[in-house]
């Protein structure tokens, strides 16, 4: 029910994001899921893929400041109101979500939707309850 | 014109006679008054007594910032509470201030120096004054204020701030001299600007400006854009306060040292060798006339050379060229000392912080900026962007409360900081000075 995510420190200056990119690209790793949170100074690349172990590591060669957070996937329907839905059993229940992004899968029939969390268990127990399908990493990294 | 003719053009033997006198009475006073210093020459195994002539000078030992700093507060003065009427303190920030205090004749010194320092500028005393130096424990504020009424001028002790106040003064009161740092001079230019005032339609004609170090090109651009002519200031609390040497308005050239006062030495500031006029190093001084507060040979840690060349204004004193720079790693940012070192110290209060740190200093139009380079490491990054933000914040928080110096905070990636063999380059200054 929890998902690996990395993320990487990046200062705002040309060729950072690509030299992310380059150096996954040359480990072999897979992108599932990205998002880019930036300042007028610095940014916070977040990252699913295939291989997080991996990725940290020739990051980590590479000079990058790499982390590494749990994150809650959850699948939702592609069709209008269908994130709102979720939100809204988050919202009832208090929980709050430090960010999120979304991706639609290949298919096109669903919608993957990745949430922080401060407490995750929390947050899982209540989405669960609600009938919200919460996707297992091993499932999301092989997608 | 040249207030004190007497003293300011003196014949250098004469001038030399008398440093002679007042260098001798100096050290008996401080070798029978101040323990530190007795402490000190009976270490270095010179007596009073041994002071014959000026070159008898280079067998005191030297005096440090730490020496005062380790004498805090009152621990160097060389007279009683009782006759200590005034106490100042440096801008500096390392650990404690440096204190300094003046006897009643002390303040006369220090206002007849200003006196001479305001006339060296262009001032008589049927000027206005517009004094924005900083009024308060800092020398400037109240060293030019005595001087403006020693020398009968009117002064106007606006002290630093309220910018737009300041201005609408100028316009309506009339000063014609300007007292302020170099920066503030260019910083009210652009609020007069802004409120549609041109100095051309003020009466300014001269301004005296110090407390920082400022280059020629400033000069100039203070010149054309407050229509006055601009001299140059030196001082020190640890001296005196401002009026240990002024440029004079006719030549512009060179900073006359008001030596029979203070006497001036050019050191190498590794051997501690003293050098001939002409070459540059450390400018070291010692104080002649002084009673509550008289320094041996103190090390300013101010780069700059001497030249011994009489000026064209008629006064015979030895002048040194502007200030270059520092024998340490000060930085005077908007006026405050900053050492590097009191950054480190607050960054790596932050739990996880790695000592890689960069300063870099900028001048955007006339103020100085900090910006204080913070490599980001695993510990303390965060993947949300409000942890982050929130510890730039804090470091600059602190930084402002501990140093009154407001600096910006930028995280950077690993290894991005310049790692250099040896020492550190903690200290990156783009101010064209």
């Amino acid at each position: 029910m929890r998902v690996e995510q990395i993320s990487i420190f990046l200062e705002n200056k040309a060729g950072r994001l690509a030299e992310v990119t380059r150096i996954l690209g040359q480990g072999n790793i897979n992108i599932r899921a990205l998002s880019l949170a930036d300042t007028s100074d610095f940014g916070i690349l977040r990252l699913i893929v295939n291989d997080h172990e991996k990725a940290k590591e020739i990051l980590k060669e590479h000079g990058f400041t790499v982390g590494r957070t749990e994150v809650v996937a959850v699948e939702v329907e592609d069709k209008p109101g269908g994130l709102n839905k979720i939100l809204q059993i988050l919202f009832e229940a208090h929980i709050n979500v430090e960010y999120m992004y979304a991706f639609v899968q290949q298919s096109g029939q669903n919608a993957v939707l990745i949430f922080r969390f401060d407490d995750i268990d929390a947050a899982v127990d209540v989405l669960r309850r609600n009938g919200v399908t919460v996707i297992e990493g091993k499932k999301l990294y092989s997608m | 014109m040249i207030y004190n003719e007497e003293y300011e053009t003196m014949p250098r033997e004469a001038l030399e006679a008398i440093q002679l006198r007042r260098l001798q009475n100096t050290v008996s006073r401080v070798y029978n008054t101040v323990p530190f210093y007795r402490k000190r020459f009976d270490e270095a195994g010179v007596k009073p007594e041994h002071i014959q002539s000026l070159e008898d000078l280079g067998k005191l030992p030297f005096t440090y910032k730490e020496d005062l700093r380790q004498n805090y507060p009152f621990g160097m003065f060389s007279v009683p509470m009782d006759n200590v009427v005034r106490i100042h303190a440096s801008s500096g920030t390392t650990g404690k201030p440096t204190v300094v205090g003046y006897t009643a004749r002390d303040v006369q010194t220090w206002s007849e120096l200003m006196a001479r320092t305001l006339m060296a500028g262009g001032a008589t005393k049927g000027d206005i004054i517009h004094n924005a130096y900083g009024y308060g424990l800092f020398t400037g504020g109240l060293g030019f204020h005595y001087g403006a009424e020693k020398l009968g001028a009117s002064v106007i002790p606006i002290s630093g701030g309220n910018t737009k106040r300041q201005v609408m003064i100028m316009k309506d009161f009339g000063p014609t001299i300007l007292t302020c740092t170099p920066s503030y001079a260019l910083y009210i230019a652009e609020v007069a600007e802004e409120m549609g005032i041109d100095f051309r339609q003020l009466k300014f004609k001269a301004g005296i400006f110090g407390a920082e170090p400022w280059s020629e090109t400033m000069r100039q651009e203070i010149e054309r854009k407050l229509n006055l002519k601009a001299v140059d200031i030196y001082g020190l609390s640890e001296i005196i306060g401002p009026g240990v040497s002024v440029e004079c308005i006719e030549a512009q050239s060179g900073l006359h040292i008001f030596e029979d006062h203070f006497i001036p030495e050019i050191i190498d500031p590794d051997t501690e060798e003293v050098l001939p006029y002409g070459t540059v190093g450390e400018l070291v001084f010692t104080t002649i006339t002084k009673e509550a507060f008289p320094v041996i040979r103190y090390r300013t840690r101010d780069i700059s050379v001497l030249y011994p060349e009489p000026c064209r204004c008629g006064r015979t004193m030895v002048r040194m060229g502007r200030v270059q720079g520092r024998s340490d790693d000060m930085l005077i940012i908007r006026g405050v000392n900053v050492f590097p070192s009191q950054i480190e110290s607050i960054i790596m209060e932050t739990e996880g912080i790695e000592p890689h740190y960069q300063l870099v200093v900028d001048r955007e139009g006339s103020m100085d900026n900090l910006t204080v380079m913070v490599e980001v490491n695993e510990k303390i990054f965060s993947d949300e962007i409000k942890n982050l933000q929130n510890m730039e914040r804090g470091l600059e928080k602190n930084i402002k409360e501990m140093l009154g110096v407001s600096a910006r905070v930028k995280l950077v990636e690993p290894k991005t900081i310049q790692r250099s063999e040896g020492k550190a380059v903690r200290v990156i200054d783009k101010r064209q000075i």
